[in-house]
């Protein structure tokens, strides 16, 4: 038995970059789906039934381009809906339970501000389709950012209570970033291959976007340098993906072969 | 072998009868969805570039361009998808931005300049009520009934309006 480690094949490390991006947002995209018809107000509930069909837009065109990588005859739904959940690689932050709509937003600016300075980078990637369809994204996720943001200034500086409330969000998210800038072998050898991004040159951006946010919203900015969760880009995750998967491939599953019509 | 009897000008027009579901006053060719028709030997190429991304109307243009090629006796067709392209609003012609706004739609203004998006963040564009004119506006929700609307209201006539998001 030979103890050095399988190398890992470009083919691979690009099928698993690309999955990496689309587990986040289809996650993503499931968890502000729940707030479909229970919104606080009208114009909420239309946003956030927005941003999740913009993430799931995504997370489907990656997919399909995974699929293509790939190479076994599967297509999006397969990855979506028959894959368990250790084999999901989203991040922690994602999966996370709704919580109430402060804690939604916050996340959603979290995610968002990252994803904007991910994709900036990611654009300018040596592969055709996948930077088309980068560029693509990242004029939503403008959409996202912008909306996240305006909503984490009006519930940072607004009551006591909205306050209060988007601060516990903020300090109990806080702890699923550090992830955000994870980097492993999939990483470097997609950065050989003109594709990847080195996190740590759009790092200090993110932090910045977000920490002149949260000051401008008269809120603490947690210590960046706290206790930080990890391993999700390894299948490892909090107990709520299973429940969240659970009930998202569900039907598929049950139905595996049934098409619509 | 089938004689391809339609010329690409042709194809062009039958495209343009084929209007956007969700914005019935416009057809796919002023919004900038259908791209490229080719003719190659005998079959003829047609080429569509989604909107928005998530955008459930694809779909259904999809079916609709095949199904208006069928009408019009076109033999042999493909309608493809195409990403390599990014759609952005700066392709609507400006008639169809007419139509937009006679329609009761704000239509979209050119796109931002790369770079100033961060700067952006903080202020809101003022966009013209297509009733009144008026500048008097806000905005309600930077989104709203369709993935590439969002929801203002004029002060001055007291409307509620769409604006077609610039992309």
């Amino acid at each position: 038995m030979s103890t050095a480690t399988k190398e890992l094949t470009t083919k691979e490390a690009f099928l698993k970059y690309i999955l990496r991006l689309a587990d986040d947002r289809l996650i993503l995209g499931q968890r502000n789906a729940e707030w479909c018809g229970h919104g606080p107000q009208l114009e909420e509930d239309l946003a956030l039934a927005n941003i999740s069909l913009d993430l799931i837009g995504h997370a489907t065109a990656l997919y399909e381009y995974a699929a293509e990588i790939e190479d076994e005859g599967h297509d999006e739904d397969y990855f979506a809906y028959f894959r368990d959940d250790r084999d999901f690689t989203n991040l922690q932050l994602c999966e996370l339970p709704k919580g109430d709509f402060g804690f939604t937003i916050a996340r959603q600016f979290l995610f968002s501000a990252f994803s904007y300075f991910q994709y900036e980078k990611l654009k300018e990637a040596d592969d055709e389709q996948f930077s088309g369809m980068i560029n693509k994204h990242l004029k939503e996720i403008k959409y996202h950012l912008r909306h996240s943001r305006e909503w984490v200034l009006r519930l940072g500086d607004g009551t006591e209570e909205s306050h209060e409330r988007i601060q516990e969000s903020f300090d109990e998210l806080w702890m699923y970033l550090g992830e955000l800038f994870y980097m492993d072998e999939v990483d470097e050898l997609m950065i050989k291959e003109g594709i990847g991004i080195d996190s740590s040159t759009f790092k200090d951006d993110v932090k910045k976007l977000i920490d002149d946010t949260l000051i401008e919203a008269t809120l603490n900015v947690p210590d960046w340098d706290q206790f930080m969760m990890s391993g999700s880009r390894k299948g490892i995750h909090t107990e709520h993906l299973g429940h969240l998967l659970a009930q998202m491939q569900f039907l598929r599953r049950s139905h595996p072969k049934a098409e619509w019509k | 072998m089938i004689l391809q009897t339609h010329t690409e000008e042709q194809i062009w027009d039958y495209l343009k009868e084929v209007t956007d579901p969700e914005i019935p006053v416009l057809n796919i060719v002023e919004m900038g969805i259908a791209r490229k028709v080719e003719i190659d030997s005998d079959q003829v190429l047609v080429k569509i570039t989604p909107t928005y991304s998530g955008c459930p109307a694809m779909n259904a243009i999809e079916k609709l361009v095949n199904e208006k090629l069928e009408e019009r006796g076109v033999q042999d067709f493909k309608v493809k998808l195409d990403f390599a392209e990014t759609w952005t609003t700066d392709w609507m012609t400006e008639e169809a931005k007419g139509k937009l706004k006679d329609y009761g739609i704000a239509p979209p203004e050119k796109t931002e300049e790369e770079g100033d998006f961060l700067k952006s963040l903080s202020g809101t564009k003022v966009i013209p009520c297509p009733f009144c004119e008026s500048f008097d506006t806000k905005l309600v929700s930077q989104f709203g009934s369709t993935a590439c609307k969002s929801q203002y209201f004029c002060d001055n006539c007291d409307q509620p309006f769409e604006h077609f998001k610039c992309i």
